[in-house]
């Protein structure tokens, strides 16, 4: 049975979560998710074809709220948790190449 | 559009050696929808308030907090889709994952695999067809403001963040790749933004960016349908730079197919002021969202009786009042007066100044040429009725007919004494013909030109003759009856050569 991801796959997702890692590091996570992903292989030897995806346990819909206005937070109070801020905006480093 | 005719508009690019290039472009619209408050929290959805005034738990990302649905948005993005002819579906939010500051989540729930409107279409004045593949709902991001540096991205020391925008909802329009003149995409979104704005959903408005266009446009040679590889335009900000984007990104991709270069599938924005489009980052690189069911928020499966309530309440749609406009006006559906008093939003004045009695087709001239759009609301249509029976019947003429309309606008008082005021009255048609003919004997030389000149030269000395009659009667004479009174001196010439 071929490894279920490799090593290049944990530091392409290593890297995607910037997440630095060193080899061995790499090499202990591709074993450790492997592992993960093996256990996965017994649900996928299920027949479930007819069986719909789902993420939630529940059949619940349509869960909504009225459209009225609530609290906000207080600016100061906000900006005052975050690292840096400037002119009532959160102050981040530069974050270039980066943008979705 | 007939086949002839969109075969004639094709846009063609051509490369050096002569060879012909057709464009392919579907365009993703972003729509801030007008709620009261954000998609999943309570925090006011406003334009232009202070910096991060308008934030809570919810939209901050903070731990522990959960998103609530609002209804409302969802009401919207139906009217959205129903307004497009799609289909409503079961859909599911999604998280898609990524780092950037613009929310503060880490990811941005959308609507992935599960949009809540599918397959629709919308048709343009042309009569053009574009296809909508999808319509979903999703969050919008916060705004960054580059600071540092020349204030631009690349040379930006630091980044500032304002959270209000963070969480507004937002209904994202991708059409199908229908579109093949830059003219067409200009009028998709200028058809959509009305369309959006008649059903109440958004007040899509690009220069505030509650309305956003990124264009994908690709080539291919002429008369071939494999599709070739797309770049996605942004950071267009009005609907004349999405074309002049589109023109100048077809040329880009032609001049290096030419040139025996591939065309990488990239995110590209638009310089407004350099006129060309610069490389944003790979697409390979970025594209990896690692979507996955937002797990805090349940599907969304409106019921048919949801559904029906939406589709009972949609006014009805600028295509349709431009048709109904068009067919009372006698006047094509294509043409541009009507397209225009639709936009305005004054076919409603229209109509009701017809149904009032007033001639469809002055109605309609009037309100097209001589109705501020500030204007319109103090205008009774009785009265504007009125005005066209004075000017039907004799009474005014249409330079006449006009200046009193200014008047009634003005004022609110009854045209037929706005005119007695004025002292305007038709002038008797043999006073008039004693005019023409003292101008015809001064202007020999003309008129001899206008009786045997062609089409085009009578055509211009029409307007000579007719300036010259409103001149001699300060303005008094009827256009038309000059006009009749000129052909028939004219007949009379010809017959006794």
């Amino acid at each position: 049975m071929p490894t279920p991801i490799s090593r290049d796959d944990v530091a392409r997702v290593a890297q995607l979560a910037r997440l630095t890692l060193t080899d061995d590091e790499l090499d202990r996570f591709t074993g450790q998710l492997g592992a993960v992903l093996d256990h996965a292989r017994d649900i996928e030897a299920l027949d479930i074809d007819d069986v719909p995806p789902t993420a939630h346990p529940y059949p619940l819909v349509n869960v909504l709220r009225a459209d009225e206005v609530g609290a906000t937070l207080d600016r100061d109070e906000v900006l005052a948790q975050a690292p840096s801020a400037e002119d009532g905006r959160f102050r981040v480093p530069t974050i270039l190449g980066q943008e979705p | 559009m007939s086949d002839q005719s969109a075969t004639e508009a094709a846009y063609v690019v051509e490369g050096s050696e002569g060879d012909r290039w057709a464009i392919v472009v579907g365009l993703e619209v972003h729509v801030e929808l007008a709620t009261a408050t954000k998609l999943f929290c309570a925090c006011p959805n406003v334009f232009g308030d202070e910096p991060n005034t308008n934030v809570c738990p919810t939209c901050l990302g903070l731990p522990g907090s959960l998103p609530v649905l609002n209804r409302n948005a969802v009401e919207l993005a139906m009217r959205i889709g129903r307004a497009l002819r799609c289909t409503v579906e079961p859909s599911v939010f999604a998280r898609k994952n990524y780092f950037y500051p613009d929310m503060p989540k880490d990811y941005q729930v959308s609507q992935y695999d599960k949009p809540i409107n599918v397959d629709g279409e919308l048709a343009l004045p042309d009569g053009t067809v574009v296809g909508i593949e999808r319509a979903h709902l999703e969050e919008d991001t916060g705004k960054n403001t580059h600071a540092g540096g020349g204030g631009r991205i690349h040379d930006a020391d630091y980044s500032l963040i304002d959270y209000n925008r963070a969480g507004v909802p937002l209904v994202e329009i991708v059409s199908r790749p229908d579109i093949r003149t830059p003219d067409q995409a200009r009028a998709y979104v200028a058809e959509l933004r009305q369309l959006l704005v008649a059903i109440g959903a958004s007040d899509a408005r690009m220069e505030e960016a509650s309305m956003r266009v990124d264009a994908n446009v690709s080539v291919r040679p002429e008369g071939t349908t494999e599709l070739g590889t797309r770049c996605e335009i942004k950071n267009l900000n009005s609907i004349r730079s999405l074309g002049r984007a589109i023109e100048y990104e077809a040329r880009r991709q032609v001049d290096l197919l030419e040139t025996g270069e591939r065309v990488r599938q990239e995110t590209r924005h638009w310089d407004e002021d350099g006129g060309r489009t610069r490389p944003g980052r790979s697409k390979e690189e970025a594209e990896d969202y690692r979507y996955f069911d937002e797990p805090d928020l349940v599907p969304v499966a409106p019921d048919e009786a949801w559904q029906a309530a939406v589709d009972a309440n949609l006014p009805e749609l600028p295509a349709s009042r431009r048709a109904r406009l068009a067919e009372r006006a006698g006047r094509p559906t294509t043409d541009g007066g009507v397209a225009l008093t639709v936009e305005r939003d004054l076919d409603a004045l229209a109509h009701a100044a017809m149904d009032a009695g007033g001639d469809p087709a002055r109605v309609l001239t009037h309100v097209e040429h001589n109705v501020p759009v500030e204007a319109a609301g103090g205008l009774d249509p009785a009265q504007l009725a009125d005005l066209v029976r004075l000017e039907l019947d004799g009474a005014l003429t249409a330079t006449q007919a006009k200046t009193v309309l200014a008047e009634v606008i003005a004022s609110g008082r009854p045209p037929a004494d706005i005119a007695a005021e004025r002292g305007f009255e038709a002038m008797d048609t043999s006073a008039l013909e004693g005019t023409i003919d003292e101008i015809i004997a001064a202007n020999p030389t003309e008129w001899d030109d206008y009786v045997h000149g062609d089409d085009a030269r009578r055509g211009k000395l029409t307007g000579f003759f007719t300036g010259q009659v409103m001149k001699a009667t300060k303005g008094q004479a009827d256009g038309k009856v000059v006009n009749q009174l000129l052909g028939a001196r004219r007949a009379a010439a010809l017959a006794g050569e």
